[in-house]
């Protein structure tokens, strides 16, 4: 038996202006996700029953996975924290990946090494580090590889050490 | 996993953690097969196992070793499968000392470096000799390797001359790897496993018949893992034991068999093909190290030899088509494709060895990308500290993680250790986009790719990685532009247009067909290769990782293949795409015979057809699709050519799978136990009480309890082991950030038993704190049998399990104290990693003090344990040992030190 009122209840998914094939970004399992959008809003994800790996199914945190979009608390915002400063600031994008890049190749400069003690090539920098790759994408792991090892920059890392 | 007859899920709680891919753990069994948890906890894995064997973490090699000495005493090998696929028959030279002839130790131990010399492990040579590397000259020492070319091997394995190996078929020859490998575990018994580990012979006989029972022609059985048995100061030995086992039973390359490691993001597999990882280039190519690849020669030369077996003998062309794809019509033959462009290595530069050049004001600025090691690194407060020394933080996240605010909601803050006024770090925090917000690959636990549309675009100043990285990159070249300063060259020569969209987005496809590659001159210019086969070291080919070719074959994504599951068979070969080549099982030449018929029409997998003269099968065959099981190479030949038609492991010098590795693994060719760095009991093996080789970080913020009854051990008595829940995430980034996450597991807790609640004084659901040298934290107390003391070498051990998603700091939904504060830093020689499954605590009841208080608690357990620097960092033991390094001098006490 159900109620009027749960007979007059239309679930999120029918009315869906779109649905997308995505793929869980939690664990490695690889769990095949429905994004549910209306309105250019995502507005529930479910399990893809023809993932031949999951078959539909998602644990607690796959099932949350449209709270990790619509998360009350998640930044949209650039915040940037000035040396000694006991509070955050706005910044605007452009202006922070511009002093971002200023940052970068002062570093980069600061912690060049030409050459070791012996006259060996080294051409890098010991100036900056990175950590975090395993929940990116491979495209974005390829990029950052890329441009590091271009720059010079050599402690590179992620998760996979962790 | 599915196709299994018996799985034991070992260092892994995979129903916790991996619930969904449970499932075909959960099919297996309901066709009949034995599921069994070898696990410190009763877990939910346990639960739905047909047994739990509880064992003391950090034991794990006395219990595979002792199932391997179990196979052999009782001849339960596969013969067949051993003698002509493994390298059992191999002969090792006459120069080679076992563990067991020097107490813990091999031939080539130099206890000033910690390192050793492999030379005398070599396979033996036809005049007496032995089997070097490519570079030769195993006399003087030029295998001695520096700490970060382990794992620098990859996939392939250490490099060979050649691969004409001796071997005694009969494995009756005393130095056969067969042989050796009888004596090295002769000692390793039930006896022992329930010495050292704590488990009944009962239990040992019940896991050793099941897995004998479950092995062979008709039957396979596999192995899981997880953290459990990596994140130990000999953790790459764990997974070496077990693979040495399954190469005896037959398991490998074969359906139901194998070792599964059951990887915990989304794309760590990913991001270690295509490595964010400072000793790799894509596709496992090693990075430069000064010194020993000063030469692009040098560089090739290293990483295989044109004469040795298989498809490593081709890293040249997988070597120069990347850089192709990088430097383009900059790299040319004139200038080794550009190969001075990449920067040299001197050591390992892993992010602790980086942690500690932070502490040492050494790097000022720092990326953090979907990463919080606040909370999920070994030793936090030194993480955070570390941080307070930078110029400058970016930190690239959904949410503000607690290492975007650690300046002003530390435990260091309230400890007073740090003034929010007197931290100099600028810190940038740019939110990120989500996984529907872009598209791409993940690439998970079974190598497979998967392309996940972009749903909707990101809000407000949300952006990928690929975006921003690819517009820093922009911005950075144009600042250099006209720059004749010679190290800007390899930024201003660098590939870097990629088409955007309206908001700025790169076009992932377009990098995913560059990772791809593709020909680049005659008439087939531009069009995307089909396999890495086809790559040249002529520069007529590129392509950004070699193993990941294929991927868009014919310019379609494979990776955003999605017949539905339903529509095909077991390996839905048309569902995303597996490297290489759209394998599901690696080296599934092993699943037919030698004469390539199937072992049994019930594992039949892969096999010779030999009508058509080829392999053919249900996933793709993983071998030179003609070569027929009788062939016999010319002995001169070198690469793919050299393969005989029972050479199933196609990456390996010599085609075998190795039981005996006679070079490569840094800490001895065949796994031997040693205690974790802080252990309850002396090592009942050896003398030796640690692994020798350890990377130790001997640190007045790194202390190390003592162990094994020496003076002070009491203080820290019982063992603590770190783990995760279903309900979150790692360091909780993903996941207490969010209401439903949040209120399924709102707060720290600790599992103890019965027996040590009443020891201590515990009450249910009341407050604990838990004492390490490290750290002190609070913790709810959770009583229950799930935990169980065990007995082991005459004394009852209690075991402590502590989840680690929680983390101090006043942004998320829940928070609470980390237990990665209370861990250390020793690092597993092989691959850097922490040793972060085992350590030594002491737990009491009520909550930790406040303020500076906290720190006056932490340092008078110290005091009364009488620690040092000096504890537990002593490189040998004993009385044949020399004494312990001094902390100046010993090159892996400072792991940055370049040497």
């Amino acid at each position: 038996m159900t109620s009027e009122r749960t007979r007059g209840t239309t679930a999120r998914t029918t009315t869906a202006d779109r649905v997308v094939q995505s793929v869980c970004p939690y664990c490695a399992v690889g769990c095949g996700q429905r994004v549910y959008v209306k309105d250019e809003k995502v507005v529930q994800i479910e399990g893809d029953p023809d993932s031949p790996i999951s078959r539909g199914r998602l644990c607690p945190k796959g099932s949350a996975s449209e709270q990790l979009v619509n998360a009350p608390g998640r930044q949209t915002e650039v915040l940037y924290r000035a040396p000694r400063a006991t509070e955050w600031q706005r910044l605007d994008l452009d202006t922070a990946v511009d002093m971002v890049t200023d940052r970068f190749l002062e570093s980069r400069r600061n912690g060049w090494q030409d050459t070791d003690d012996q006259g060996r090539l080294l051409r890098r920098t010991m100036g900056i580090a990175s950590l975090g790759g395993a929940t990116l994408d491979n495209e974005e792991n390829y990029l950052i590889k890329k441009l590091f090892t271009a720059a010079g920059a050599i402690q590179i890392e992620n998760q996979a050490r962790i | 996993m599915a196709n299994a007859d018996c799985i034991v899920i070992q260092g892994s709680n995979m129903a916790e953690c991996h619930p969904v891919g449970y499932q075909w753990v959960t099919e297996a069994k309901a066709r009949g097969a034995k599921v069994i948890h070898v696990d410190p906890r009763f877990t939910r894995t346990s639960a739905v196992a047909d047994k739990h064997v509880p064992i003391r973490a950090g034991s794990d090699i006395v219990l595979l070793g002792a199932l391997i000495n179990h196979v052999l005493a009782h001849n339960l090998w596969f013969e067949e499968y051993v003698v002509a696929y493994t390298n059992a028959a191999t002969l090792v030279n006459d120069d080679y000392r076992d563990a067991e002839d020097l107490d813990g130790l091999f031939s080539g131990f130099d206890p000033e470096s910690g390192q050793y010399d492999m030379s005398t492990w070599a396979y033996a040579e036809g005049d007496g000799g032995r089997v070097s590397g490519p570079e030769g000259d195993p006399e003087h020492g030029a295998e001695s390797v520096p700490e970060a070319a382990g794992q620098q091997l990859g996939s392939g394995g250490p490099p060979m001359e050649h691969a004409r190996m001796q071997r005694d078929e009969t494995l009756q020859d005393p130095r056969t790897v067969f042989q050796i490998l009888k004596r090295h575990y002769a000692r390793y018994t039930p006896e022992m496993v329930q010495e050292v580990c704590g488990i009944a012979p009962e239990d040992f006989a019940y896991l050793a018949r099941s897995i004998t029972e479950n092995s062979g022609r008709e039957r396979t059985t596999c192995f899981a893992y997880a953290v459990g048995w990596t994140q130990h100061s000999l953790g790459a030995q764990f997974i070496r034991t077990a693979s040495i086992l399954q190469l005896l039973l037959g398991n490998m390359g074969r359906p139901g068999g194998g070792i599964m490691a059951l990887r915990g993001h989304a794309s760590i597999q990913g991001s270690t093909d295509i490595p964010t990882l400072f000793n790799l280039l894509p596709g496992y190519l090693p990075m430069p190290v000064a010194g020993t690849h000063d030469t692009f020669e040098d560089y090739l030369d290293a990483i295989a030899s044109k004469k040795q077996k298989g498809y490593w003998a081709e890293a040249d062309a997988y070597t120069v088509s990347l850089l192709k794809a990088w430097w383009g019509d900059a790299a040319t033959a004139d200038n080794d494709w550009a190969y001075d462009y990449l920067p040299r290595l001197t050591g390992a530069h892993g992010t602790f060895q980086t942690l500690t050049s932070m502490l040492d004001d050494e790097v000022e600025g720092y990326f953090l990308l979907g990463q919080n090691p606040a909370v999920g690194s070994s030793n936090g407060r030194m993480q955070r500290m570390a941080m307070s020394h930078l110029k400058w933080l970016v930190v690239r996240d959904l949410n503000l993680i607690e290492s975007a605010t650690w300046w002003k909601d530390s435990p260091e803050i309230a400890s007073g250790e740090l003034r929010t006024e007197d931290i100099e770090t600028e810190v940038f925090f740019l939110p990120a986009a989500t996984h529907v917000e872009k598209a791409g690959t993940f690439t998970q636990t079974q190598r497979l790719l998967q392309w996940r549309h972009q749903a909707v675009a990101p809000p407000g100043e949300c952006q990928s990685e690929l975006q921003f990285f690819h517009e820093l990159g922009k911005r950075i070249r144009q600042r250099l532009a006209g720059s004749t300063d010679e190290r800007d060259r390899p930024l201003l020569d660098l590939t870097w247009d990629y088409p955007t969209d309206a908001h700025g987005e790169p076009d992932a496809e377009v990098v995913l067909a560059e990772i791809n590659g593709r020909h680049l001159q005659g008439p087939d210019a531009g069009r995307p290769l089909s396999s890495f086969t086809e790559m040249r070291a002529d520069g007529s080919t590129s392509g950004g990782c070699w193993i990941y070719t294929g991927v868009y074959a014919d310019g379609v994504n494979r990776a955003a293949a999605r017949k539905p599951g339903q529509e095909q068979g077991p390996a839905a070969l048309e569902w995303g795409w597996a490297w290489p080549a759209n394998r599901r099982i690696l080296y599934n030449r092993a699943s037919a015979d030698p004469q390539g018929r199937p072992w049994s029409e019930r594992k039949k997998h892969v096999w010779w057809d030999e009508e058509q003269r080829t392999w053919v099968g249900d996933d793709v065959p993983d071998f030179p699709l003609h070569l027929a099981p009788g062939t016999r190479p010319d002995p001169d030949a070198g690469g793919a050519a050299a393969l005989a038609g029972d050479d199933p492991f196609i990456m390996q010098a010599d085609g075998k799978g190795w039981l005996y590795a006679p070079k490569g693994m840094v800490d001895g060719p065949l796994p031997s136990h040693y205690e974790p760095q802080e252990s309850p009991v002396a090592n009942a093996l050896y003398t030796q009480q640690r692994n020798p080789s350890r990377v130790l970080m001997a640190r007045q913020d790194n202390l190390t309890a003592p162990s094994a009854g020496d003076p002070g051990a009491g203080v820290y008595p019982y063992v603590f082991t770190t783990y995760r829940l279903t309900e979150h995430h790692t360091a909780g980034g993903m996941s207490r950030w969010l209401p439903y996450l949040a209120e399924l597991q709102p707060e720290m807790f600790c599992e103890v038993s019965p027996e040590l609640a009443e020891e201590c004084g515990l009450e249910p659901y009341g407050w604990a704190t838990v004492v390490s040298p490290r750290a002190a934290i609070e913790v709810r107390v959770l009583v229950t049998d799930r935990m169980t003391p065990l007995v082991v070498r005459g004394r009852t051990v209690h075991q402590i399990g502590l989840p680690y998603h929680w983390g101090v700091g006043d942004d998320a939904v829940v928070s609470g104290d980390a237990a990665n504060d209370l861990l250390g830093l020793t690092l597993e020689p092989n691959v850097q990693i922490q040793d972060s499954k085992v350590g030594s605590c002491h737990i009491r009841p009520g909550r930790r003090p406040r303020g500076p208080a906290l720190l006056d608690l932490v340092a008078e357990y110290q005091a009364r344990a009488g620690v040092t620097v000096e504890t537990g960092n002593t490189r040998l033991d004993g009385p044949g040992g020399a004494p312990g390094p001094d902390p100046d001098t010993d090159p892996t006490t400072h792991p940055t030190r370049e040497n």
